[in-house]
């Protein structure tokens, strides 16, 4: 199956929009568990995520230990940032992992689970990222570059229970945060 | 409860940290925020920390750390900051070229001007290169093209590269 042509009106329930929590909160800081994607629980948790990404400004990807479920799925959709080059719309991956990952480039990063501080992180910009869809359950291989990839590495690491705080450049790259959207 | 700044600077060695956070610690200080780093070879340490005794208190129980001579220790009572507001759009601005008297004061001079304000400041001297890497806030409305072009000018009096370019951050 072609992710551009996954919509989450496939997932057919309804997303609700849930709390975002913050570190320290533990469940952010432990590797999440793999799931079932066929499992309707986890079809929920996927609109859910999908809801709440919707509704929080500037969001382009969410986790689900983000809503507070230790659970290997995420959200992204960075369609309309003006600094993505390839992307897929709007969709969300169940035990996603990283195949292939070259050409990192630092950037500077920010987390609504972190919400007062950003920092500076080396990410690969060109990348490879195997996953399931929620649902269906099929198999598929994002290829994509740029910001649609720092994104994906972002949710992958939260899906492990990292932060952009345990990837930062140095003593000196952690930042308060200075612009709110 | 006291909001005290302790500086700790002077001849470095392992176990400095260590040594001030635990009697800290001891004395029931929690710390805040802290930067250190080595500044020419010179340890040099900056915390905010918040506790139960007076400034006095806390440089008697790092006395023993200077006792030695080779490490300066002060602490002083400071007021609570409030929260800063919304301060301007984030900049990152860095110098280099030849070292010579009076880069910072040029280049940062230039930022005040215009109401920029510096929150992070780097400088390094190795050999003749001088760097300069500035974290700095400018205020909305500020004309980046024309204050771009000052620190142009400035960098060019002074034989010095200037850059001032926008700090994105991804918000993920």
């Amino acid at each position: 199956m072609n992710l551009r042509d996954w919509s989450e009106h496939d997932l057919g329930v309804a997303g609700h929009v849930l709390p975002v929590v913050r570190a320290p909160d533990a469940v952010l800081a432990a590797p999440c568990a793999a799931v079932d994607p066929c499992d309707p629980a986890v079809v929920q948790l996927a609109a859910d995520l999908i809801a709440t990404m919707r509704v929080a400004p500037g969001c382009v990807g969410l986790a689900a230990n983000q809503v507070g479920e230790g659970w290997r799925v995420f959200s992204v959709d960075v369609s309309e940032h003006p600094r993505s080059r390839m992307h897929h719309g709007a969709y969300v991956l169940c035990n996603a992992r990283v195949v292939e990952a070259t050409r990192k480039e630092k950037g500077r990063e920010g987390c609504m689970s972190v919400p007062d501080l950003t920092g500076d992180v080396k990410r690969a910009t060109r990348l490879v990222v195997a996953g399931d869809l929620p649902g269906g359950g099929e198999s598929v291989l994002v290829e994509t570059d740029a910001f649609e990839a720092r994104a994906l590495q972002h949710e992958i690491d939260h899906t492990d229970g990292l932060l952009f705080l345990d990837r930062v450049a140095g003593a000196h790259a952690v930042f308060a945060r200075r612009t709110y959207l | 409860m006291s909001l005290i700044a302790v500086t700790v600077v002077g001849h470095d060695r392992p176990g400095i940290i260590a040594d001030v956070t635990g009697r800290l610690a001891d004395l029931g200080f929690n710390l805040e925020d802290s930067t250190m780093t080595l500044l020419r070879g010179h340890f040099a340490m900056m915390l905010i920390c918040a506790g139960p005794v007076e400034p006095a208190d806390v440089e008697q129980a790092l006395a023993p750390i200077t006792a030695d001579g080779s490490l300066l220790v002060s602490a002083r009572e400071v007021p609570p900051e409030p929260d800063p507001e919304q301060l301007g759009e984030p900049y990152i601005l860095t110098v280099h070229g030849g070292d010579r008297a009076g880069i910072v004061s040029a280049v940062t001079h230039e930022v005040a001007d215009v109401g920029g304000n510096i929150t992070d400041l780097t400088t390094r001297l190795t050999g003749d290169l001088y760097v300069l890497v500035a974290e700095v806030d400018l205020p909305r409305g500020v004309d980046v093209a024309a204050l771009t072009e000052r620190l142009g000018a400035v960098g060019r009096e002074l034989g010095v590269g200037v850059t001032l370019r926008q700090q994105e951050t991804d918000v993920l």
